[in-house]
């Protein structure tokens, strides 16, 4: 049955994105696995919707009317977080670790 | 069924690629292919209106957000956590396969037969006038789950906004966009919009009676919008201009109004008369459309930056 099959795929990618959130360390990448990881648990919930298909509808309505809502404010999160990222790697000096001038090579002191 | 499982492994594939991609800019771009694929997986779990907004909002609009943010984080050396060591690695990898595992394990043990709210749907659907189910849940059976999601892409906005660095307040969002000459960027965004446009509002419209609607109406508003706006074709208004704000809260406030009316017409907040129900959903429809494409430009192009 093709809901479980692709339950079984956001169980997969629930893990996969955490993985990523957990051990990459630029903050572009953890926010990109942090969408995998939203990906994966839409999924699954979308396995779950499928699997109530009724009534004549493909699939239950009410779990595809939420994950639509959790995609929207999952990309209002987004926005949000790489905002924050950019704000901290523009700001000059300010950040720890972070090299003063935009020219410098990356390995300066 | 070979087709799902050709499809999940492609999206397994690309998602493992993307964890493991070295560059923000490789990354990203296998981001954008697992959105698009995802869209897919919708599709063939029936869920049409998902599919849509995965591939306007989940693929489209995050991937331009995401692009831009690597082209202008690269200059900048950001201050990174140091990584964690092999033992470390294998330690997070064992726990998130348990997290899977524990996933895996609940998709395998749901009740069955399984429950199901699409019988209740399918009761009460007539009440609202609309014919798309999914329509139905989101402006009338949990219109409050709507209403609040619409006033948190406000609130987004206003915190992208508050992140504008000193002496960026009331300039216009993100980066100055120089003039496309010629090249495909300059052609696409004179050809596209007006077609864009039409498409946005035959979504919008369809939406009542078959997959579409707002969202996804709004996502394909604010690419238009974009796509002049990157051209250079168009300059991004001041955040300081009454009427961006006035239409970005435009949309809740009106569903919030509505909410309120219905609560002293029917003793219920967002109940809608009977009869009239089609009506105020196509109203809110339509002008939460508008706040939400702007909302949604508005977050993809940033906040203000320095002044020059």
């Amino acid at each position: 049955m093709s809901a479980i099959l692709y339950g079984l795929l956001g169980a997969a990618l629930t893990g996969i994105g955490l993985f990523g959130l957990l051990v990459r360390t630029e903050p572009l990448l953890r926010i990109l696995a942090f969408n995998l990881l939203g990906g994966g648990v839409f999924l699954v919930f979308g396995a779950v919707a499928r699997r109530g298909a009724a009534a004549g509808f493909a699939a239950d309505p009410v779990p595809q009317a939420i994950i639509l809502t959790g995609i929207v404010v999952a990309f209002a999160a987004t926005t949000l977080a790489v905002a924050l990222a950019v704000r901290i790697a523009e700001e000059p000096g300010d950040a720890p670790g972070a090299a003063p001038g935009a020219d410098q090579p990356p390995d300066a002191p | 069924m070979m087709v799902d499982a050709l499809l999940a492994a492609a999206i397994l594939a690309v998602a493992l690629a993307t964890v493991a991609a070295r560059g923000t800019f490789t990354a990203t771009a296998l981001f954008i292919g697992y959105g698009l694929l995802l869209a897919f997986a919708w599709v063939r779990l029936g869920a049409m209106d998902v599919a849509l907004t995965e591939a306007a909002i989940g693929a489209g609009l995050s991937g331009a957000l995401l692009l831009g943010a690597a082209a202008r984080m690269r200059p900048h050396r950001v201050a990174l956590d140091r990584a964690p060591g092999r033992a470390m690695t294998a330690a997070i990898g064992l726990g998130c396969a348990g997290v899977t595992a524990a996933l895996a394990a609940a998709i395998l043990l749901l009740p069955d037969p399984a429950l199901s709210l699409a019988p209740q749907v399918a009761a009460q659907i007539g009440t609202t006038g609309l014919g798309n189910p999914v329509a139905a849940v989101l402006m009338s059976f949990r219109a409050v789950d709507t209403l609040l999601e619409s006033a948190v892409l406000v609130l987004a906005v206003i915190a992208a906004w508050s992140l504008a660095p000193k002496g960026g307040w009331g300039g216009p969002p993100g980066l100055v966009q120089p003039q496309a000459q010629g090249g495909p960027l300059a052609l696409l965004a004179r050809l596209l919009p007006p077609v864009g446009i039409l498409v946005a509002v035959h979504i919008l419209w369809i939406g009542k009676d078959a997959p579409g609607g707002k969202f996804q109406a709004a996502a394909i508003l604010a690419a238009m919008w974009m796509l002049a706006w990157m051209a250079g074709r168009t300059a991004a208004p001041p955040v300081s201009a009454r009427w961006l704000r006035l239409v970005v809260a435009a949309g809740p406030a009106l569903f919030i109004a509505i909410g309120l009316l219905g609560w002293l017409a029917e003793g219920a907040f967002l109940a809608y008369p009977p009869g009239l129900a089609l009506p105020i959903i196509m109203v809110v429809e339509i002008v939460l459309t508008a706040s939400i494409a702007v909302a949604l430009a508005l977050l993809v192009i940033g906040p203000p930056g320095r002044r020059a």
